[in-house]
């Protein structure tokens, strides 16, 4: 575990393995995780009638961590979101967040949807202070200029593109201060270079608030360039876990991560 | 060249709508002059304009037009009022719509205008009986497009309220309202059409004022100006209705993006 936030940080700061455990990177690193709540996962079951999504599926994310679920559609991955949200309840097994126990929607876990579903009657500085806390106004205008929209924020949401329209969603999770963030394949639907920009931004706002985050995606290119971790589903349940110690930033291009790519393909 | 077209253009699209009307009123004016019509099937557009000033210096159109206009107002405010709140319970609460959607689904398909023997039996031929009839008329178009509106909203926008810690009501002020206004906007429009209508036939069955029993009086003495006249002051009515309706609109929808492009041109 120790090794395995070692790694996130020293990938981050570019810095050589051997100077991690100096003193100023260790007060970095707990600054940096003061946001990220620990996610735990103990035996989840949930069945829709005769239909079993998961089958005892444990999973441990410590605080901070970036982790993607990788595996093919249909096997539970967004049942999955929605159990650590609060929205559905496990059959049977227990989610904690930060120890304690999921009951209801979680105030501390926000995810970010496969598509942005901004209000398209409310402007883009509403929508992203959609939870109306004190203070919201200026809360939400900062979140944009950390997605770079803070000059749209009194348009609506219609007149934006699809990639604008996920920065915007993004900007209104960053807003309730996260400890878990959840993104079911947020870029999914977005055009290769959109999408890469969104990368490089989730990385840098994940890098400065330390949430403790879960990417969904079928695109294992983009788990194992992003996350510290990938693990696999398969039938409800988790069938391969292994690190990504590759340094940040990482290159699309780099050999580890594609012989990574590799390992993770076959086991899904 | 350029600069030339576009004024206009636009000058031509505010003065070509009108040519067909006019065209229409002057071949009927002529018509009724060299005695194709007879001023007892239908009277002249300058007999109907002198009918109109006459009515108009006595009062009595004024007089008409009020009590019809308050009369079409109470009977919308009380039937749409009634099925705006009906449609927002049965789209809010499951039970409410099993409860109610069945009973007024079937009610809808009753013609409303059937039962005005019954209502003169109730209310006799007073206010009470018009406005109920107005009321019921518009009741329908405006519950079971707010009820529509309310279930058709995306149910990924209501999840995504959840998420963000929104409660019950805040999620119908901000999600569920706003959602289902287009809807309910459609119905008023609906609710407007039979507001008149229903208006109409009431006011020509019982009627002892308002523009109806104008038209109807009118039709004893033989004075077709006076009915014609009746039938445009309808028109006018209910061409102000739509374009109120119209404005409301524009300022409640201005977020749909059927109504950015056109908010710039009219």
């Amino acid at each position: 575990m120790l090794q395995r936030v070692q790694s996130v940080h020293g990938a981050f700061v570019s810095q050589p393995v051997d100077r991690l455990e100096a003193g100023s990177t260790r007060s970095h690193l707990d600054e940096r995780r003061r946001k990220g709540e620990r996610l735990v996962l103990e035996d989840l079951h949930l069945s829709f009638g005769t239909r079993q999504v998961l089958r005892g599926l444990n999973l441990e994310v410590p605080a901070g961590q970036f982790l993607a679920i990788v595996g093919r559609s249909g096997v539970g991955k967004s049942t999955l979101m929605r159990l650590i949200v609060g929205l559905d309840r496990p059959t049977k097994g227990r989610v904690s967040i930060g120890g304690a126990a999921v009951e209801g929607v979680q105030r501390t876990v926000k995810l970010l949807f496969q598509d942005a579903r901004l209000l398209p009657w409310q402007t883009v500085l509403s929508n992203v202070g959609i939870a109306r806390t004190p203070g919201w106004r200026d809360k939400a205008l900062e979140a944009l200029r950390d997605v770079g929209l803070a000059d749209r924020s009194n348009d609506w949401p219609a007149v934006l593109s699809g990639g604008q329209r996920q920065r915007v969603a993004l900007a209104r999770v960053l807003v309730g201060e996260p400890g878990v963030l959840l993104l079911d394949e947020p870029f999914g639907a977005l055009d290769a270079l959109t999408r890469s920009e969104m990368h490089g931004l989730l990385e840098k706002l994940w890098f400065r608030d330390g949430f403790t985050t879960v990417l969904i995606t079928h695109d294992v290119a983009e788990a194992v360039a992003l996350a510290d971790r990938v693990v696999v589903m398969n039938e409800g349940r988790v069938t391969f876990d292994v690190d990504i110690t590759v340094e940040r930033p990482r290159r699309r291009s780099d050999v580890q991560l594609s012989a990574l790519q590799d390992r993770i393909l076959q086991g899904v | 060249m350029r600069f030339g077209q576009l004024p206009f253009r636009q000058a031509a699209a505010q003065v070509v709508p009108w040519f067909v009307p006019l065209a229409v009123l002057v071949i009927w004016e002529l018509c009724a002059r060299l005695g194709f019509i007879e001023a007892r099937t239908l009277a002249a557009p300058s007999q109907v304009a002198v009918a109109f000033w006459a009515s108009a210096k006595s009062g009595e159109l004024g007089r008409n037009v009020v009590i019809s206009f308050e009369r079409a107002m109470l009977g919308l405010a009380i039937g749409g009022g009634l099925g705006f709140l009906l449609g927002v319970l049965t789209g809010v609460s499951r039970i409410a719509e099993l409860l109610l959607d069945s009973g007024l689904q079937m009610l809808r398909n009753v013609p409303h205008l059937a039962i005005i023997p019954m209502v003169i039996l109730w209310f006799g031929i007073d206010e009470t009986a018009k406005i109920f009839l107005v009321a019921v008329g518009t009741f329908f178009p405006i519950y079971l497009n707010t009820y529509h509106g309310m279930r058709t909203i995306d149910r990924g926008l209501i999840e995504m309220a959840e998420v963000n810690g929104l409660g019950k009501f805040a999620i119908f002020r901000r999600v569920l309202l706003p959602g289902a206004m287009p809807s309910v906007l459609i119905g008023l429009r609906y609710a407007l059409g039979i507001m008149w209508l229903t208006l109409i036939v009431a006011e020509t069955i019982s009627a002892s004022s308002g523009i109806g029993y104008m038209t109807m009086n009118a039709r004893e003495f033989l004075q077709t100006d006076i009915v014609v006249l009746g039938v445009l002051i309808y028109a006018l009515l209910g061409k102000a209705a739509d374009a109120t309706t119209k404005l409301i609109e524009h300022r409640v929808l201005a977020w749909h993006p059927a109504y950015h492009a056109s908010a710039s041109t009219n």
